[in-house]
């Protein structure tokens, strides 16, 4: 550390000790990246070798930043660069953020991305562009730490577009097929839509506040005297970013697509990090957020709306990455309802414990998928568990943290969020409730399809064998995260962005919520500040995931499961529902009806005005003059004579008689 | 009593006979008398104004134009003989050789 410091100080970036680390952990991905693309492509392993230690550095390094925040508090490490200086008026930054949400996301990002690299080498094997897959997860890693580290709007603007580049990179990563091209183009022109009501947000606020910088722009907001609709509309339009890459209602319908990409880039990307940084993002910002009534009932409403509209859809996909891919809708639903219910904290803890087992449960279907050697149909597998155990044991611990079943990590952050929904909104608790519910159940029936009954396809079967050690001890490691992850309900605490509460003593704090999370007094454990509702609302929830997993297992355990009840009690809804609602439909129909009409108008305004009359016109009239300007150039010399003398003729004419 | 303005008529007169000369006629040595004229005409101008404004400069500029008129006739003539013997033609109309 000292030597870095060293070194880094010599560039002149800065002086204080713990920076330095900082831009290690941001530029190492970036390095390795570049690495990989220009030298090391030939050399798989080389490659692999530095994407993983560029990732596992970072994770380290932020290990680091972590214990020295826990021992030390927040420290106000200055660490900025003036960018881009036009005139008085912008000022563009480069900088650093490390505060408690900043080094918790690093966190998260550097450990679960770690994980995953490892489990690429053992998935990727044999890819023809190994290489380039790793290079595309090196960049990526950059991009993300690059939106978790940025200190100002404008930064955050740049890395959030790098990752929308880096995911369809690598959702289009095998690109000769036409889904995952198809599903690459849809990610980032989705998001695009997004993205430009983010900028229209960013630049609106820019000419209020005249400052990209988060700080001064938190300073400074108060004393702006705002109208509360200008506020609204801030806030929403940054919103919207979020919406484009969390991919929240309406805009969710990119992320199924995106399970094209290969399985450890959708564990990552498209479930862990990349479509949590909308999340991230608004927690970031939420002291724009938070004073804005109006801002908050829309994102607590969409974020509402996506949790239980895409736990309806999981409960009848049959892609075993799909169910995985709306269930992260679902919880994405969760986080940016808890963000508009007023709890970026809760919201935060919700997004690291879900990295967790999300991450988890995705490469568990990962390695089941390579078992089967490419086969994602869970109608085409079952009776798995005695064929591939350590995936099954890993991917049940998944399922349950997800569904939210006590000690895991996923009852203490879902509960979390149902508590502030119960003491802010009770329709928002209803849908929160009910969507518990519906995860569990539709998590419990993929369980049982894939692991248990009869094998439906033998001759697959046969062949299944565990995946290899790379594969399965990321798989270990996120299970463990996943099991332990919401004990450190505290951090939620120490993580307050606001730096309301004290944070001094958070090993303490870490050792004694452990104890006291093990001695079983979960409600008291679920109200950090001792307010309400100790009662019986933990207990209550606490029989939600067991009620949806008894549905799923009364359905769906028996050697032979189908749909068939479930299609019978649901009638119409089981196909609205198997068919995502109509939305791409809806949208196909938008982009042919109403774009088309548009563009069929453009298109005949260009052709015919501009094209025929402005530009065709314009050839035409000149053409036509020169045509008959020409029928005077007889190169008669005789007769310019003619024409010569008749206007001198006219010039006396007028000279002398006139 | 003949005044300057008759004169000046029968100048302007053989002018306006000499340009429609240049402009109608096709055989060359016929332009070429044509402007000939045009060039008497001037002269007669030019004596008439002398004679009117009792200076002699006018005149004086009449010898200077015979003169370089008969310097043009030479060569003039010659072109139009050379003209002749190379093409077997002196009607302008045929004589296009340089035409684009």
């Amino acid at each position: 550390m000292n030597m870095l410091a060293i070194m880094i100080t010599g560039f002149g970036l800065t002086s204080d000790r713990p920076v330095c680390v900082v831009w290690v952990i941001l530029f190492a991905p970036l390095v390795a990246a570049a690495l990989i693309t220009l030298f090391t492509r030939r050399w798989k392993t080389l490659s692999a070798a530095l994407s993983i230690g560029a990732i596992a550095l970072g994770f380290a390094l932020s290990m680091g930043l972590f214990i020295a925040l826990a021992f030390y508090g927040q420290q106000h490490w200055p660490h900025t660069i003036q960018w881009l200086v036009v005139g008085n008026a912008v000022r563009i930054e480069f900088g650093m953020t490390t505060d408690p949400l900043a080094i918790l996301m690093l966190l998260v990002v550097t450990g679960v991305g770690s994980a995953i690299h490892i489990y690429s080498v053992g998935y990727m094997k044999g890819d023809s562009g190994f290489s380039r897959y790793f290079a595309c997860m090196s960049l990526f890693t950059f991009s993300m730490l690059g939106i978790v580290l940025s200190n100002n709007f404008i930064q955050i603007f740049i890395f959030w577009e790098l990752v929308g580049l880096s995911s369809y990179l690598l959702i289009g990563y095998w690109f000769e097929k036409d889904a995952a091209a198809e599903a690459g183009k849809k990610a980032f022109l989705t998001t695009r839509v997004g993205d430009f009501g983010m900028m229209l947000g960013i630049l609106l606020l820019w000419s209020h506040a005249g400052t990209f910088n988060f700080t001064e722009l938190q300073a400074r907001l108060p004393t702006l005297g705002l109208s509360t609709g200008t506020l609204a509309l801030i806030g929403a339009l940054i919103f919207c970013g979020a919406v484009g890459k969390s991919a929240q209602f309406p805009l969710h319908v990119w992320l199924p697509d995106a399970m094209e990409g290969p399985t450890p880039v959708s564990a990552l990307i498209h479930a862990a990090t990349m479509v949590a940084a909308g999340v991230y993002m608004l927690c970031r910002v939420s002291w724009l957020i938070l004073p804005s009534e109006t801002a908050l009932t829309l994102i607590a409403w969409v974020g509402g709306i996506t949790a239980i509209m895409a736990a309806t859809i999981a409960i009848a996909q049959n892609d075993i990455k799909r169910i995985l891919a709306y269930s992260t809708l679902s919880q994405l639903g969760y986080m940016v309802m808890a963000v508009g219910l007023g709890g970026p904290t809760q919201a935060m803890f919700h997004l690291t414990t879900h990295a967790f087992f999300k991450a988890l449960l995705f490469l568990g279907a990962g390695s089941v998928i390579i078992a089967l050697h490419h086969e994602q149909d869970i109608w085409k597998m079952g009776g798995l568990w005695k064929k591939t155990p350590i995936t099954f044991w890993t991917f049940l611990i998944g399922t349950l943290a997800l569904a939210g079943v006590w000690p895991l990590a996923g009852f203490y952050s879902k509960d979390e969020i149902l508590l502030l929904a119960l003491q802010k909104s009770a329709p928002l608790f209803l849908i929160g409730t009910v969507t518990a519910f519906l995860t569990a159940y539709y998590i419990g029936r993929e369980c049982f399809v894939v692991f248990f009954g009869r094998p439906r396809d033998y001759h697959a079967y046969e062949r299944a064998q565990e995946s290899p050690w790379v594969m399965t001890l990321p798989l270990v490691f996120l299970a463990i995260l996943s099991v332990i992850g919401g004990w450190a309900s505290a951090v939620p605490h120490f993580l307050d962005p606001h730096g309301e509460v004290e944070h001094s003593n958070l090993g303490y704090a870490l050792l004694r919520v452990i104890i006291v999370g093990w001695n079983g007094e979960v409600p008291h454990f679920l109200d950090p500040h001792g307010e309400v509702m100790h009662g019986n609302l933990g207990y209550a929830l606490l029989l939600i995931p067991i009620a949806g997993f008894f549905v799923a297992a009364k359905i769906y355990w028996r050697a032979e499961p189908s749909d068939a009840p479930v299609k019978a009690a649901l009638g119409k809804l089981w196909t609205l529902v198997e068919n995502k609602y109509y939305f791409d439909e809806l949208y196909l129909w938008i982009v042919k009806y109403v774009q088309g009409t548009i563009a069929n108008v453009c298109e005949w305004f260009d052709r015919w005005i501009l094209q025929r009359l402005g530009i065709g016109g314009l050839s035409v009239g000149t053409g036509l003059l020169g045509k008959t300007v020409r029928l005077l150039q007889t190169g008669s010399i005789q007769g310019y004579a003619f024409l010569f003398a008749l206007g001198v003729t006219v010039i006396i004419y007028y000279v002398v008689v006139r | 009593m003949i005044t300057l303005n008759h004169y000046l008529w029968v100048s302007g007169l053989l002018f306006a006979l000499g340009i429609a000369g240049v402009i109608a006629r096709r055989n060359a040595l016929v332009i070429y008398m044509a402007l000939e004229m045009n060039l008497n005409a001037a002269n007669l101008a030019l004596v008439a104004f002398s004679k009117y404004n009792k200076i002699v400069d006018g005149q004086v500029f009449v010898f200077f134009i015979i003169a370089i008129a008969a310097a043009e006739v030479a060569v003039g003539l010659a072109i139009i003989v050379a003209l002749f013997r190379r093409k077997q033609t002196v009607s302008v109309d045929e004589l296009n050789s340089m035409r684009l």
